[in-house]
């Protein structure tokens, strides 16, 4: 609790100290005899101690033309009940209230905190190695290009590339990911990864404002201010709601007893015309207590707080609270093909009708290929994985357009396309595999093909299956790739379309295709690695880039930034935005319903006035609590 | 040109009634206010002196919301 609390606080205790014998003295419980006229001024100490601040207020926004607040309210509502001999009523009401705002400011308080400390992955110093030795500094005055020293279990400080040493790294303070990755010299760092098992070296390579670790925290804490449509409309609500009531208030009031006077219906039943309209003020007054539509408007903002942080700790990073809002309702997703679904990688798949070992013929052609520099044999020796012995390769020869011949431990070995094949005499069989085919011939004897192609990432095929079960209908593949392979990938993985041989132009007029047939059923979000697909980002109801760790093109084009390459994260993304949307519904609905009832039993008399304060705290602290439940979504 | 500033208030309420007192200060061309963050997020006019315009928008906030206070 700060300051301001603490003094508060006192002032409801004290005040509270007071207002209790009076309240039983004036019902006669204890008693005691007490001339009025004393009691009534005994009862303005508490009033006064507890409400002095709600009445300065109240007179201030009248001299401001701020005439319709919550102080107004309060002030016109107990000073009232005062008037018309309710003093217990109008004092308990003020205590109540600032017991109510009391909470109110705590449990904000506490909120803002527990979401700023969990989003909190910068770390507070850094081993600076300097001509002394190691020195315990700021990040803030480390500069590019020094060395760092950073021990196991302390979270690296800045951005950097490893000098010396070899560690594990634990990145779920950015990814949400728990599981560690291996770095050595050379390796790239990020700020707020834990190190866990070495000691290393680092030379940094950014300052401490433009780390990762802050620039995730500055979006994040950006996203907040960007309001979602909710908060708008409960900001215009709360600003037309509160003269509405007071209008409301006055009107009840006045006409009724007027008409009963008039018309003298009901008459009978009070036992004087003074009693009549202190009846009816009072409804009024409590009425006025009721309507502070402060639950609403303060948990509605945490909410969407709660959710920004707790996504954010998932390695989800949604760049507003509007497209907090807009994910909840996507229906259709759209992915790039390479890089999002697939690895983006050149890999060897599979190795077909081969008379020999798949590694011996592994090892043939990687040796053939060993010094050949295009992609297609980096894979090929990646798929060996061994050693490769230049001396025993001889009698190279490269011929475009073909492949490669080489006499490898005394054996004639050609490697390449159907036209090699053809050449060298070796009879091929075609493959049906989508993908690169390379086919392999010893001494002109065929001896199988292998095929390379775009590995799938582990999680897409239970990634689609994962939004499914989130309710998406529509899961389409745009990639610029052969119509094949984009068929094989999209049969593979589980996906409802694909358009494939798209130039980039073409991805942008698909999606908007695709925006027209989902126009009022869901939105449409983009799934991309970010880099060169920033028209189609931003085409989209909401652009979501994938492993953008460190990639500063896609956290500008993207709404949503997904901090690891993992596509179960999407279904994720889209679960967590729904149940912080359904929170906020149901606060709206809850504080909305409850206020509205006790004001119709405010006006028909029913409630009175400690009714309602309790009905209005009550109401807001549910509020506060059902907010919270956003932050929690590491089981989603 | 954008600033970020830090402020105090007590309630959601407010911010907003502070957040509105702001834009229709000289000088301002946008701003948001989180309550959230507790931070006041404005656009200045071009040209515009940005400790004048900031010292009025202080006043007019404090005009609607007497509690409240921003870290100029």
């Amino acid at each position: 609790m700060n300051k301001k609390q603490k003094k508060l606080l006192l002032r409801i205790i004290i005040a509270a100290v007071f207002f209790i014998p009076l309240y039983l003295i004036s019902e006669d419980i204890v008693h005691v005899e007490i001339p009025k006229i004393a009691l009534i001024i005994m009862f303005l100490i508490p009033y006064l101690l507890v409400g002095y601040d709600i009445l300065r207020k109240a007179f201030k926004g009248i001299c401001n033309r701020q005439v319709f607040d919550e102080n107004f309210l309060m002030a016109v509502a107990t000073i009232g009940a005062i008037v018309l001999g309710e003093y217990g009523e109008g004092v308990a009401v003020m205590l109540l209230y600032q017991v109510g705002e009391l909470f109110q400011s705590y449990a904000v308080g506490k909120s803002r905190r527990n979401i700023t400390e969990l989003m909190d992955i910068r770390p507070d110093y850094a081993n600076l190695e300097t001509e002394d030795g190691i020195e315990k500094v700021d990040p803030d005055e480390v500069e590019i290009g020094s060395i760092i020293v950073v021990k196991p279990g302390e979270k690296i400080p800045l951005d950097g590339v490893i000098e010396e040493g070899s560690s594990s790294l634990n990145t779920s303070a950015l990814t949400g990911e728990s599981k560690p990755r291996e770095v050595s010299e050379g390796s790239e760092v990020l700020s707020g990864s834990i190190n866990m098992t070495g000691v290393l070296r680092v030379r940094t390579t950014t300052e401490f404002d433009d780390s990762t670790a802050s620039k995730i925290l500055d979006l994040v804490e950006n996203a907040a201010s960007r309001k979602s449509k909710s908060e708008n409309f409960i900001s215009k609500f709360a600003k037309y709601y509160t003269p509405i009531v007071c209008c409301a208030a006055l009107a009840l009031a006045v006409l009724p007893p007027l008409f009963i006077m008039l018309t003298k219906l009901g008459l009978s039943g009070y036992e004087s015309v003074g009693a009549l309209w202190i009846n009816w003020v009072l409804r009024a007054c409590t009425f006025l207590v009721i309507s502070c539509p402060c639950a609403v408007v303060i948990s509605i903002p945490l909410s969407f707080f709660a959710g920004l942080g707790g996504a954010s700790k998932q390695g989800i990073l949604i760049k507003g609270s509007n497209y907090l809002e807009t994910l909840s309702q996507v229906k259709t997703v759209a992915f790039d093909k390479t890089g999002t679904i697939t690895k983006g990688n050149f890999a060897v798949t599979a190795v077909h009708h081969s008379p020999l070992d798949d590694a011996e013929l592994l090892e043939y052609t990687a040796l053939a290929e060993c010094h050949s520099s295009h992609p297609i044999s980096r894979s090929l020796k990646d798929a060996h994985g061994k050693y490769i012995d230049p001396a025993r390769v001889s009698e190279v020869q490269e011929i475009s357009g073909h492949g490669v011949i080489a006499k490898v431990d005394g054996k004639d070995v050609a490697v390449g396309n159907e036209k090699l094949m053809a050449r060298v005499g070796a009879e091929y069989q075609p493959c049906s595999h989508a993908g690169t085919i390379i086919h392999v011939a010893l001494d002109g004897v065929y001896c199988g093909h292998i095929v390379i192609s775009d590995e799938l990432k582990e999680n897409s095929k239970e990634a689609m299956q994962a939004l499914r079960r989130a309710g998406v209908t529509k899961t389409v593949m745009l990639t610029g790739d052969a119509r094949s392979v984009a068929e094989r990938v999209a049969q593979d993985v589980g996906l409802t379309d694909y358009r494939a041989e798209l130039l980039p132009a073409d991805k942008v007029s698909c999606v908007e295709e695709l925006l027209g047939e989902c126009a009022g059923n869901g939105r449409l979000a983009f799934v991309g690695d970010g880099i060169n697909d920033a028209p189609v980002l931003s085409r989209a109801d909401i652009g979501i880039a994938m492993g953008a760790l460190g990639s500063d093109a896609a956290i500008e084009a993207a709404d949503v930034v997904l901090m690891d390459d993992d596509p179960l994260k999407i279904a994720k993304a889209i679960r967590i935005s729904r149940k912080c949307i359904g929170i906020v519904k149901q606060n709206i609905a809850f504080a909305l319903g409850v206020k509205l009832i006790c004001l119709v039993l405010a006006a028909l008399g029913i409630a009175n006035m400690w009714v309602a304060i309790i009905a209005d705290v009550g109401v807001m602290i549910l509020a506060v609590l059902n907010a919270i439940r956003c932050l929690f979504v590491k089981k989603i | 040109m954008k600033k970020s500033y830090k402020i105090e208030v007590d309630c959601a309420n407010c911010a907003n009634q502070m957040e509105d007192a702001a834009k229709k200060t000289k000088g301002v061309k946008d701003c948001t206010v989180s309550f959230m963050t507790l931070k006041m997020k404005v656009e200045f006019e071009d040209g515009a002196d940005t400790d004048a315009v900031m010292k009025e928008v202080r006043a007019n906030c404090k005009k609607v919301e007497e509690d409240c206070e921003i870290f100029l």
